[in-house]
């Protein structure tokens, strides 16, 4: 077995153009920028394209078209890049466009952003959430899949430390060929036919069929859609030592790391803590932390930010034990998101307070 | 036609009603355009313009080989009314839109269709970018100078003394500033192919656009870069003229500022102007 030893970056980029993406579209913007970089240099070879876009709203447009001519094709950003993009995946989710959204957050506090979308209108979009690196390779791939399945945009949020964490990756791993075209994709050749296909946010129906756009019976099918897809997707999460925990923790991403140390720290000492690690942030695992939150006296949830996937697990739990924040708004002063108070000892210190308290 | 009107003055426009007396004696509509009735203003010069694309189109042999990627604006009208292959970008994004398509079918007439306020105030970065990276697309700016489908306001490109819904009196430098002429800009920019202005408003015009149109897709087949074509429209709606005197408005108010012809061309020889 060949095994490398890559940046976590790499490791998006490698599972990218494994999962057959031929186009990538970015521009740069920290911790998403070397991404773009080994996109750059992994997709010429395959004869893929990467562009060098002017502009965050330049990069999705780029996408939506690509998409459009039968591509899997992905972009991504951080924050304030993704804000500028939702216009484009809010709408490519009524027109039934799909591609893949890598959001590279500094700490956590786009977490709304991701799963309520920036955008306007009545749309979702999936999001699924790695803990690290080396999970990266199965979400992406499962990622273009959800996008080709639902055409409707996903997003994979990573962060700075999964950007620049080393991992091993299997250099053996298969690497999958572009899948054909969809049918519903634009090659051109249905031009002058006398049913020239019609890619777009407004409804699929032409004037020759007598009626033209019929945004009502649009939005109506895209509503449709949406609920299919909602139910369609099954919610996934992983969880550690939940069955008999007194406080169950919850928290996704690389905070959901720093969590597992502080359960098996605990669990060795004999103390009641168990894990629930949310994969898909959209759908939200409900079933999966209300059933770890049954017979606990506390569910705690630890995220890198002021509280916001805290709505999703009381949501979840519905009242039937304290739902609380185990942290408030932190950041570094570089706004990288390495909040300076995350670590094993003080999460570990914040839980045995809680064993012995709540 | 440069008499002002007050608000309160303003023209009452004809009805599209088909008189009750007329009888069809011939259907004209060009084969790439599914329906030849539309629902434009009478008057609207953006079904002229369309049409000289999909003329263009036939006569080159690409109706099989091309992607629109329309913009938003009045001429969204067409986007699912042609027998061409279609993708509606948003407002703005058409370029963009237009490149991706383009790097994943490089062999494909893929091209545009905006308005001026669509692609040079919404989204005017995007021709730019396209045009410096040369790519191989042909982008064509209906422009009437106004947005004329939220109800005629100033663009970019409005012309000194012109009428719009939020200039009434005509647009004015010192109150509105200046008109941006966008051929001109992009006749500059290197990884062009072909860049001209036509004009829809008299017969003359109408045939000069066709052949500008010819020549923007040939460039493109010919892989020499952006091609762009700037289309002067009548939108008598929205300068709150009468329809029938739209199009010496467009000769006298617009033309002056944004003038006819060919900018710039990589191609061989151009057909005769
Ligand atoms: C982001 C966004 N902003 C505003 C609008 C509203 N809008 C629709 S069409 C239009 C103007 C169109 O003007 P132009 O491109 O000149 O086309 P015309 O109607 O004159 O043909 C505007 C502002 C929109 N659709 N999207
Ligand atoms: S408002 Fe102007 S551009 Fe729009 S359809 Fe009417 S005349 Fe044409
Ligand atoms: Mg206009």
């Amino acid at each position: 077995m060949t095994t490398r030893l890559v940046e976590g970056s790499e490791a998006f980029a490698h599972a990218m153009v494994g999962a057959g993406c031929r186009f990538f579209a970015g521009y740069p913007m920290t911790p998403f920028t070397e991404v773009l970089e080994h996109m750059a240099s992994a997709l010429p070879p395959v004869g893929g394209v990467c562009m060098n876009a002017e502009s965050e709203l330049e990069a999705v447009g780029m996408v939506w078209g690509a998409a459009a001519a039968g591509a899997r094709a992905a972009t991504g950003s951080t924050g304030q890049g993704l804000s500028l993009m939702q216009e484009s995946i809010a709408e490519a989710a009524l027109a039934g466009i799909g591609f893949v959204v890598l959001n590279m957050a500094r700490g956590q506090g786009d977490y709304f952003q991701a799963t309520r979308g920036g955008g306007h209108g009545d749309y979702r979009t999936p999001v699924l959430a790695p803990s690290g690196p080396a999970e990266v390779g199965e979400l992406i791939a499962d990622a273009f899949d959800l996008a080709d399945r639902w055409r409707n945009p996903v997003l994979v949020v990573g962060d700075y430390y999964m950007a620049h964490t080393w991992v091993d990756v299997d250099g053996a791993e298969e690497m999958l060929e572009p899948r054909p075209a969809p049918a519903w994709t634009l090659d051109g050749s249905s031009g002058g036919t006398g049913g020239a296909k019609l890619v777009s946010p407004l409804g699929t129906t032409k004037q020759r069929d007598g009626v033209g756009y019929d945004l009502a019976a649009h939005y109506e099918h895209a509503d449709q859609q949406r609920r299919n897809m909602a139910e369609g997707i099954a919610p996934r999460a992983e969880t550690t030592d939940t069955d008999d925990a007194e406080v169950v923790l919850v928290a996704y991403g690389t905070m959901a790391r720093y969590a597992e140390s502080v359960v098996s720290l605990l669990r060795a000492e004999g103390r009641a803590v168990g894990l629930v690690r949310p994969i898909t942030l959209w759908p939200f695992p409900e079933a999966a932390v209300a059933a770890a939150a049954e017979g606990s006296r506390i569910v705690a949830v630890y995220e890198n930010n002021a509280g916001q996937m805290i709505d999703d697990v009381k949501l979840s739990v519905l009242g039937a034990v304290p739902v609380i924040g185990l942290n408030g708004y932190r950041t570094d002063s570089s706004a990288f998101g390495i909040s300076p108070d995350v670590s094993v000892e003080q999460l570990t210190a914040s839980v045995r307070d809680l064993l012995e308290t709540s | 036609m440069t008499e002002r009107r007050r608000p309160d003055e303003l023209a009452i426009l004809p009805s599209d009603e088909v008189p009750t007396d007329a009888t069809r004696v011939a259907d004209f509509t060009p084969d790439l355009i599914d329906v030849g009735e539309h629902h434009l203003c009478p008057g609207c010069g953006e079904p002229i313009a369309i049409r000289a694309v999909v003329d263009a189109i036939a006569l080159l042999g690409l109706a099989d080989k091309s992607v629109a990627v329309f913009g938003i604006g009045c001429s969204t009208a067409f986007s699912n009314n042609l027998d061409v292959e279609v993708l509606q970008a948003l407002h703005g994004r058409a370029p963009s839109v237009a490149t991706g398509v383009a790097r994943v079918r490089p062999g494909l007439a893929v091209f545009t269709i905006q308005g001026d306020g669509d692609m040079a105030n919404e989204g005017l970065q995007e021709v730019l970018h396209a045009a410096a990276r040369g790519e191989n697309i042909v982008c064509i700016m209906l422009n009437n100078g106004v947005f004329g489908e939220t109800g005629g306001h100033l663009t970019v490109t409005t012309t000194i003394g012109q009428r719009t819904k939020n200039t009434i009196e005509g647009r004015n430098a010192a109150e509105h500033g200046h008109p941006m002429r966008i051929a001109e800009m992009l006749a500059q920019i290197d990884g062009v192919g072909y860049v001209a202005r036509g004009a829809v408003n008299d017969a003359g015009n109408v045939a000069r656009t066709k052949r500008m149109m010819v020549d923007a897709f040939t460039a493109q087949q010919q892989g020499l870069g952006l091609s762009f074509v700037e289309v002067l429209t009548m939108c008598p709606t929205g300068w709150f003229v009468p329809t029938d005197e739209a199009p010496d408005y467009l000769a006298e108010t617009i033309a002056g500022t944004h003038g006819v012809g060919v900018l710039r061309s990589a191609l061989e020889s151009d057909s005769p102007g």
